[in-house]
């Protein structure tokens, strides 16, 4: 059970990784002069796409948390309307963190939100395909040994990582290299990437190194 | 064994005192005082002849210095004179009759580069001796003693030159009794743009009339003080090129008018000795610094038929070799310039080879005076060769050979000797860095050593109690301590005997180097005894294992990679520039970890209970595992619980909790206010900020009323925890801190419209003066009062308070109006951190130091500091002041610039003692990491810029910052004294 649940997990998120991977080269087949430095923006908007499209289609069929109540559709749909809601409210809320950080107000809002929404996509809507519209749930899940599941450990996983690889990929911006790379945001989200994609890659093994120390409150 | 009792707060201030000691040695040792200078009697040797021609019979007749080219010279000196304002769109605009001359007329003009640090006194000296001064000038830069060495003023005037200067009054410092007719203004009162300027011109039409003089000197100020108070691109700066172009059309036409009258021509100079950076200020190494104008304009220059395209670029030092040859002077010894040939094309080809071969001899017997191995030189070799072939052409030129191809020829031999100097000023210049190893090494083995032994005592440091057992004279230690001081006494004799060059600790009397010595070992075996305490604790523990459940928070791990990560980042030279980043990164961080701590504690709070968790587990545990991935009910639980949990805890009830919530959030909204009111650093510093928008001229409204609210918000802020006195006293003050901004003319008055004359302001100043001391001696009064008659412990707390506040009033009046924000934001934040995170989430007293620290170090550039010597706030040091009196303005100038870290450490102090009804050791405690915290960047700093000497950004990027941290670590010292002194009253109360 365990292990095939593992396994499971991995190859989700080997998929995920994969997609990030699609997206970072898949466009230049179809794009002229696409490239992740070039055109950053078309690139954070494809890679948040394809990022959040998979997940959509793996929570759809894989069902990690299947509800055993069949729900109204009207339900469903104010549920949906209700995650919608709430994606955007954290690419609000992740924006005015970037700009507290320093980032600047005015100029590059366009940089700034899509950063926002791409790092949204690696935290906040794995939240919401996980665990739904419940900031309780999510305030358990990121306390200490507030995980579940196998599906939770790595949701606190990768989203840790791709915040700390936002947070890392800040370091060489004030570097006097002057490198394309500095310019901002790329360095900030493709450090997120990274963090996301080593979290992706991370957490089923964790998981499998500890798992006879996972013990899991479950009901 | 006598043993002796110490507290650790008492221990770290005597570490830091150490410390600083080791700091100072480290300085005198990095910074040397130049010590090529040869006294000027011996300075008069004999000059070299032209290079003899081969063979016998043929003897050059020159042997002397050749004679001057001009007759009169005017050198016009306009501070911070960019080169952009005279070659670029502005010259244009602004100096029509300098960029005719520039590009018709008869002249040369070049680029002349300063070298760092670019601040007057520094560049006044390269200017005359053509030497690089080093960087400890800057810090005498305010108090100008005579310059001894070797140079052009001097030079002139024992060749019986007469020399009239106007302007800046450092010239008349520098050259006391070398002028025939002087008239100096001070440069101190920053704020006046005319009368500087008026001074010195209004004696030109007298002066230029006369013929009693040879060189006449006029150092313009008013474009440097425009710089600093508006910036380049203000509109004053163009009325004020165009009254120096005015005086530059006078100079040039009476110059002109006397040409027929005598046979030589006469030389204009027009130069600056800094430009300016995008902000107005100077010091650093940015283009706009280094970048100065230099024009030589004579009518026996050849008129020039197109305008020329970009200048050339020289060095500064070049000027001093080519006056000296314009001037018939010998060239100052210590000079490193070149001559700038052009000045001199007019000549014969012989004169011409002539003044280079004097160049060069002169500069190559400067290299002969300062490396041993001068002869594999590559400079001095083709000096050498450069010298034969001038003798060959010299013979040929004596047998009368006149053809083109002697000509030829001796543009070959110009060429040659062009190149030599080149290298050999290069390779000169290299050589000012020179460093005093043995005293560095000596100061980083103090500093490292103080750094190891705090280290290795955290554990008994921050123990409960506090206290540590100091073993004075164990057999064995003492015995190592005499064999360690013999070796030492032994290595110093022989590193001193065998030095080549001058050494200061070797300087030192014998009796403080032996001293030193013993502080040295005595520090060793202190770190012997601890290393082997530690060790005999190691095995003790098996038999009573202390139960270690310390699990790291995240907080903990944050200030610890913080920390780390910081002091790692000192080794670039981009992130010191960028250090500001760094803070405000990581003081960024701190609060949205600060926030989900709050969030934990407020949300969650039950659930950390362990017994409670170990329920839920059983719980759970109970239900099984088949239910596992199907739990979506589990949100709906844990709601409820948790709905329980917050309802059932009485920890923070609601307005208050929600408050509490938002307390990191404002935090974090007023760093990023504060953020953009000053642009600090390098990369970034041209960004507009609020700090220039208040502070131009039109916007002179708004900052008053900026100043007005911070002000009272200041008061509503401190006076809380004030006695009555003291509210009366601090309005008083602050009061008087907006009539002084308002009579120095930054703020204004609603009632008064139109201008006002500004005066300097001093009787306002001095009025608050007195409200600053009254209020810190009731404080004094208070605390001495609570020791004595030992009271109750508030009273000693409205005392600290007192003291802090008295403080506060004190910044308020040193700082620009437009940073008194910086002010209210810092008392805001330290009046919510403590009552809404601090109080209620229980940190220890360690944690709360170290946050304290950050935001002390965050709030020493929100101020507008940078690690840039420019952005010292000078003008601090003449608050209230008639004239430059040392001590107070060093004093003055110190506070200013690290009023943030010192407020913030205040608090610090007023916080845990607060605080010593929880935990007794507290001060102790936050004495001891403040310590810690200053002592691990400077260790590893010093460290770090010995390894880095040769770095080529070593003088304008680590120099500075190596200085800001060594004073920092004096001001801690000071610091952590109070601390101690704090923490013995609460002692002597515990045990009486």
């Amino acid at each position: 059970m365990r292990e095939a649940e593992v396994r499971r997990l991995l190859a989700a998120n080997l998929l995920g990784a994969l997609a990030i991977v699609l997206a970072t080269l898949g466009p230049a087949f179809f794009l002229d002069g696409f490239s992740v430095l070039g055109t950053h923006l078309t690139w954070l908007c494809v890679c948040s796409v394809c990022v959040a499209t998979l997940n959509i289609i793996l929570h759809l069929v894989l069902k990690p948390n299947q509800s055993l109540k069949r729900r109204s559709f009207g339900h469903k749909i104010s549920r949906f309307l209700k995650c919608c809601i709430y994606f955007f409210m954290s690419s609000i809320l992740f924006h005015a963190i970037i700009v507290l950080y320093g980032a600047p107000l005015i100029e590059l809002v366009t940089e700034t939100f899509l950063f926002a929404v791409l790092l949204s996509t690696f935290t906040t809507l794995q939240c919401l395909c996980l665990l739904g519209p419940n900031i309780q749930a999510w305030i358990r899940v990121f306390s200490k040994n507030g995980a579940m599941s196998i599906w939770e450990s790595s949701l606190q996983i990768t989203s840790v990582c791709s915040i700390l690889g936002a947070w890392f990929g800040a370091f060489p911006i004030p570097l006097d290299w002057d490198r394309p790379w500095q310019v901002w945001p790329i360095s900030c989200s493709l450090g997120a990437t990274f963090g996301y994609m080593a979290g992706l890659i991370i957490a089923p093994l964790w998981i499998h190194w500890n798992r006879k120390q996972l013990t899991y409150k479950s009901r | 064994r006598t043993r002796m009792r110490l507290r650790s707060g008492v221990f770290a201030s005597s570490c830091l005192l150490v410390q600083a000691l080791g700091v100072a040695l480290f300085l005198r040792g990095f910074f040397p005082v130049p010590v090529r200078s040869v006294p000027r009697r011996e300075a008069r040797a004999d000059p070299p002849a032209e290079p003899a021609p081969p063979g016998p019979g043929m003897v050059s007749n020159w042997t002397k210095i050749p004679p001057p080219l001009f007759k009169k010279v005017v050198i016009v000196l306009i501070d911070a004179l960019r080169d952009d304002f005279v070659f670029g769109p502005k010259g244009k605009q602004f100096m029509p009759y300098t960029t005719q001359v520039v590009e018709k007329g008869t002249s040369y003009s070049f680029i002349a580069e300063a070298k760092p640090p670019t601040v007057t006194m520094p560049r006044i000296k390269a200017l005359m001796t053509g030497s690089i001064p080093g960087f400890i000038d800057v810090v005498v830069n305010l108090n100008s003693p005579a310059l001894l060495d070797d140079n052009l003023i001097w030079q002139a005037k024992t060749a019986g030159k007469r020399i009239i200067f106007y302007g800046d009054d450092t010239w008349v410092k520098l050259f006391p009794k070398h002028f025939v007719e002087y008239d100096g203004t001070t440069s101190f009162f920053v704020s006046d743009f005319t009368e500087v300027d008026d001074n010195v011109t209004r004696h030109l039409d007298r002066v230029l009339k006369r013929e009693d003089w040879d060189l006449l000197i006029l150092h313009y100020l008013g474009l440097d003080h425009i710089g600093h108070m508006t910036g380049p691109n203000s509109p004053l700066v163009g009325p004020k090129l165009r009254e120096m172009d005015n005086i530059l059309k006078k100079i040039h036409i009476s110059l002109l008018s006397k040409v027929e009258e005598v046979s030589l021509p006469n030389l204009l100079v027009v130069c600056g000795d800094h430009g300016m950076s995008e902000t107005g200020s100077h010091g650093g190494s940015s283009e706009g610094e280094v970048h100065t104008p230099l024009l030589f304009i004579s009518s026996a220059f050849g008129k020039r038929s197109a305008p020329a395209a970009q200048p050339e670029h020289v060095q500064q030092t070049d000027l001093a070799s080519t006056l000296a040859i314009g001037l018939g002077l010998p060239i100052s010894r210590n000079s490193v310039g070149n001559l700038i040939l052009p000045v001199v094309e007019g000549k014969t080809m012989r004169e011409q080879l002539r003044f280079v071969h004097l160049n060069g001899f002169q500069l190559s017997r400067l290299l002969q005076e300062n490396t041993p191995a001068y002869e594999k030189d590559p400079g001095y070799e083709h000096f050498k060769i450069a010298e034969k072939s001038h003798g060959n052409w010299i013979k040929l030129y004596l047998e009368g050979n006149n053809s083109e191809i002697l000509l030829n020829l001796g543009k070959k031999v110009l060429k040659q000797y062009l190149e030599a100097l080149k290298t050999l000023s290069s390779s000169l210049s290299k050589q000012v860095a020179q460093y005093d190893m043995y005293s560095m090494m000596v100061g980083t083995v103090i500093i490292m050593e103080v750094l190891i032994l705090l280290l290795l005592s955290v554990p008994k440091a921050l123990s409960k109690r506090a206290e540590f057992e100091v073993p004075l004279s164990p057999p064995l230690f003492s015995l190592l301590f005499y064999l360690m001081c013999l070796t030492l006494c032994a290595v110093h004799v022989i590193v001193c005997t065998s030095a080549e060059s001058l050494c200061y600790f070797c300087s030192m009397s014998w009796l403080t180097a032996v001293g030193v010595i013993m502080l040295i070992s005595a520090l060793m075996c202190g770190i012997l005894s601890a290393v082997a305490n530690i060790l005999e604790n190691y095995r003790l523990p098996l038999k009573n294992p202390v139960p270690s459940s310390y699990s790291w928070s995240e907080i903990d791990v944050l200030i610890l990679a913080g920390t780390i990560g910081h002091v790692l980042s000192l080794g670039a030279s981009s992130f010191i520039e960028e250090e500001h980043q760094t803070w405000y990164f990581l003081i960024n961080t701190l609060c949205l970890v600060l926030c989900q701590e709050l969030c934990r504690n407020n949300f969650l709070l039950k659930e950390c209970d362990p017994q409670h968790c170990t329920n839920v587990k059983q719980n759970f545990n109970s239900i099984g595992e088949s239910s596992e991935c199907k739990n979506i009910d589990i949100p709906a639980a844990s709601n409820s619980k948790l709905g329980k949990a917050t309802s059932s805890s009485e920890f923070i009830k609601g307005s208050d909790k929600w408050i509490s919530l938002a307390t990191p959030w404002i935090i974090l909204i007023c760093c990023r206010l504060l953020r953009s009111l000053n642009q600090t650093g390098v990369q970034w510093a041209h960004r507009p900020d609020f700090g220039h928008w208040l502070t131009s001229s039109e916007h002179k409204s708004e900052l008053s009323f900026l100043a007005a609210v911070s002000l009272l918000m200041i008061f509503f802020l401190v006076q809380r925890r004030c006695s009555l006195v003291s509210k009366i006293a601090m309005s008083l003050g602050l009061l008087g801190v907006y009539s002084y901004r308002a009579a120095i003319g930054n703020v204004t008055f609603p009632w008064q419209h139109g201008g006002k004359d500004i005066s300097k302001g001093i009787t306002e100043a001095r009025f608050v003066y007195v409200f600053v001391l009254g209020i810190v001696f009731t404080g004094t009064k208070d605390l001495l009062k609570s020791q004595v008659i030992s009271a109750d412990s508030s009273m000693k707390s409205t005392g600290l308070w007192e003291v802090y506040s008295g403080l506060v009033l004190l910044a308020a009046l040193l700082f620009r109006p437009h940073n008194l924000p910086v002010l209210v934001f810092c008392l805001l934040i330290q009046t919510m951190m403590t009552k809404y995170i601090w109080i209620p989430l229980k940190f220890d007293a360690a944690q709360i130091t170290i946050m304290h620290y950050w935001f002390g170090q965050a709030f020493f550039y929100f101020q507008g500091n940078s690690n840039g010597i420019a952005t010292v706030d000078i003008s601090a040091g003449f608050v209230g002041l008639d004239s430059y009196v040392e001590i107070p303005a060093i004093f003055l100038t110190a506070f200013a610039t690290y009023a943030g870290p010192f407020l913030w450490a205040i608090h610090l102090l007023c916080y845990l003692s607060s605080e010593v009804s929880r935990n007794s050791a507290a001060v102790g405690h936050g004495c001891f990491c403040y310590a810690l915290m200053r002592s691990i960047p400077v260790a590893i700093y010093v460290v770090l810029v010995t390894g880095l000497r040769y770095h080529l950004f070593i003088w304008s990027v680590f120099s500075p910052k190596l200085l800001y941290e060594g004073v920092h670590v004096f001001i801690t010292a000071a610091v952590c004294l109070c601390f101690t002194a704090m923490d013995q009253n609460h002692s002597y109360k515990v045990q009486e």
